[in-house]
């Protein structure tokens, strides 16, 4: 696919370690700015989905099988819902992550990245496989 | 461990439906839905033993106090319909594995099971939660996962049925939420038992308080499937998978009806219905449905199609009994939550077994069953005699309390047009009972076997239940009448 257009293909190779380490960006410095695990996780996305545009669908499957993806998907959710079970065994109530470091305002700030580090991994995940479901239709 | 049982309740099935998935097999996913949904009945008996001993059970999620934070608050009524909710998971998740292997295509099996699990979460969570937005938050959980499952269903026309109640679900949720935005404009709080002190010091003819009123009931309604609004139902029910329907049919409509109790007696208070003139207009259509459901059910040649109409008629008996507005009434609605999910349960067991057998449930291949298959004909008998209200069942105590509401009401007349509904219940029972027995078989050289085991055992623990509860009603006429009494005595 798009075998003879060679600025889109390597325009776009250029810039998709820029759009990661963007989408990285956002989500680690999401506590401080604007961003967050959910819009991390959608420009991270996003790059495949501009791969699979230029290079094709198959070959985007070769670079992130569905099967890794839904896996990861749910492996997103369980890092949220974990998190909060940390707190069962120090004797807090569920979502406390005043535990998670010596002093309650690190274990809120660590608990709010881990958990926002699961909703980018899922929505990251859940992006990419719509695209894949509707771009995969009719084949 | 116990002071956390109320999340744990909703927390355990959450975590397990990523797990189904992470796995991807279905055996692994069966299992796993099998020892949750077992957990989930385990909690929800201690909670309600503990609530019945020891009173009202508060969790701070996060340990952020509760109005600002989210509570999940657990009375006698939500401890009950917890309780509800995960013995039929319970027994649903156990009758499943044969039936959701033939129904559901192989290789999506245990993402159905994933929606499964999901379901049961949002039904719990919905039921267990003190917050009205989190409420929200799980009734979209569990709506979600319901149009996945009933998508899963053979029939093609599961895809349409699953978009018209994807369409009239998402329309009902978006109701409750503007209802609730209207409340939280009132009052800034979303916290259950704080909205009811809020709105307490305020007019109830305020402009933008019946606005929400208006709101929260015809969205809740909706998803209760109350008569007109039930043209989901008949459709969602018939081409779901077997297991669905019978799980759908006895939890995600009565969790609704509880919502709906919630909003009308702890948000609002009773006097909401005298400054409205509510009861009277959720009488008659509660009567409406009760009549018209049950006549289009008589018609009905699809077995599923014919107990989902019916469906949309107990639903008229439970509505029925909230609208007097008195503990007989508003108990009887309660008790009916619990006798209906029994018994609506076991008749949809008993299709879920001739699907599996026959592979079909149009009357007409029905012909001679009671023959072949005695044992799930006999357990579908017991299910209808209840739905009829034959004394010994337990649709025989709901309608008895019922009669003594209206009675207590001063409504005589509403008696009888309880009295005449039943009739029309014993013709679409009678309808199926009759062909099954002492009609021949159309295909005489077909051999048909008894269901498996492990649909049986389900099927009449469901239908034993139905006849215990008929008999023996301290448990559930108990609770029922303890929680009508705190939703009517206006205590939170």
């Amino acid at each position: 696919m798009m075998k003879r257009k060679p600025i889109l293909r390597v325009t776009s190779k250029v810039f998709m370690p820029f759009i990661l380490l963007f989408a990285l960006y956002v989500q680690f410095h999401g506590d401080f700015g604007p961003g967050g695990g959910f819009q991390a996780g959608v420009i991270f996305a996003s790059s495949f989905i501009l791969y699979a545009l230029i290079f094709g669908l198959h070959d985007a499957k070769m670079v992130m099988p569905s099967s890794v993806l839904e896996v990861l998907a749910a492996l997103g959710v369980l890092l949220y819902a974990g998190v909060g079970v940390v707190s069962f065994f120090v004797g807090d109530n569920y979502l406390n992550y005043n535990s998670l470091a010596h002093d309650p305002l690190h274990g809120q700030h660590y608990g709010i990245l881990l958990v926002e580090l699961g909703v980018g991994v899922t929505v990251f995940a859940a992006m990419t496989l719509i695209f894949y479901t509707f771009a995969g239709r009719g084949r | 461990m116990t002071a956390h049982l109320p999340i744990l309740q909703v927390l355990i099935p959450l975590m397990a439906a990523p797990l189904c998935v992470v796995f991807r097999h279905r055996d692994i996913a069966w299992i796993i839905v099998l020892l949750v949904s077992l957990i989930s009945f385990v909690i929800s008996t201690m909670i309600l033993d503990q609530v019945l001993t020891q009173g009202v059970i508060s969790y701070f999620m996060g340990d952020w106090p509760a109005p600002w934070g989210i509570e999940f608050r657990i009375d006698a009524v939500n401890a009950y319909i917890l309780l509800i909710v995960s013995a039929i998971g319970a027994v649903v998740a156990f009758y499943g594995r044969h039936s959701v292997t033939r129904e559901v295509p192989r290789d999506l099996i245990y993402l159905f099971y994933t929606a499964f699990l999901l379901c049961l979460t949002g039904l719990l969570g919905m039921t267990a939660t003190g917050d009205a937005f989190n409420l929200f938050v799980f009734l979209e959980i569990s709506s979600l996962s319901t149009y996945a499952m009933i998508s899963l269903g053979k029939d093609r026309r599961a895809l349409t049925a699953s978009y018209q109640y994807l369409i009239m679900g998402t329309l009902g949720a978006t109701f409750y939420v503007i209802g609730l935005g209207l409340l939280y404009m009132m009052t800034g709080t979303l916290n259950i038992v704080d909205l009811h002190a809020k709105l307490l010091d305020m007019d109830g003819s305020i402009r933008t308080l019946q606005a929400a009123l208006a709101f929260l009931t015809v969205g809740l309604s909706l998803k209760l499937a109350l008569f007109p609004l039930h043209l989901w139902l008949p459709n969602a029910y018939t081409y779901a998978p077997s297991s669905v329907t019978a799980f759908l049919a006895a939890t995600a409509t009565k969790v609704a009806v509880y919502v709906m109790l919630r909003v009308f007696f702890t948000i609002f208070g009773v006097d909401i219905f005298e400054e409205t003139g509510l009861a009277p207009v959720l009488m008659t259509l509660a009567i409406a449905g009760m009549f018209v459901a049950s006549t289009v059910a008589i018609f009905q040649n699809d077995m599923k199609r014919l107990l989902a109409y019916s469906s949309v008629a107990q639903i008229g008996y439970i509505m029925l009994g909230i609208s007097f507005l008195n503990v007989t009434g508003v108990s009887a609605g309660i008790v009916h939550l619990l006798n209906h999910a029994v018994m609506k349960c076991a008749a949809f067991l008993a299709m879920g077994c001739f699907m599996y057998r026959v592979g079909s449930v149009q009357i007409e291949d029905l012909h001679g069953i009671g023959k072949k298959m005695p044992w799930t004909m006999a357990a579908f008998v017991v299910a209808g005699l209840s739905l009829i209200g034959v004394p010994l069942t337990v649709g025989f105590i709901s309608k008895w309390y019922l009669i003594q509401a209206a009675m207590e009401a001063d409504m005589m007349p509403i008696a009888l047009l309880i009295l005449l509904s039943s009739l029309l219940a014993v013709v679409y029972v009678w309808r199926f009972i009759e062909v099954a027995y002492f009609k021949e078989p159309a295909n005489p050289s077909l051999k048909i076997k008894e269901a498996p085991l492990s649909m049986l055992i389900p099927l009449w623990v469901m239908a034993g239940a139905s006849i215990y509860f008929g008999v023996d009603t301290d448990m559930t006429l108990g609770v029922a009448q303890l929680a009508a009494e705190m939703l009517v005595g206006g205590a939170p």
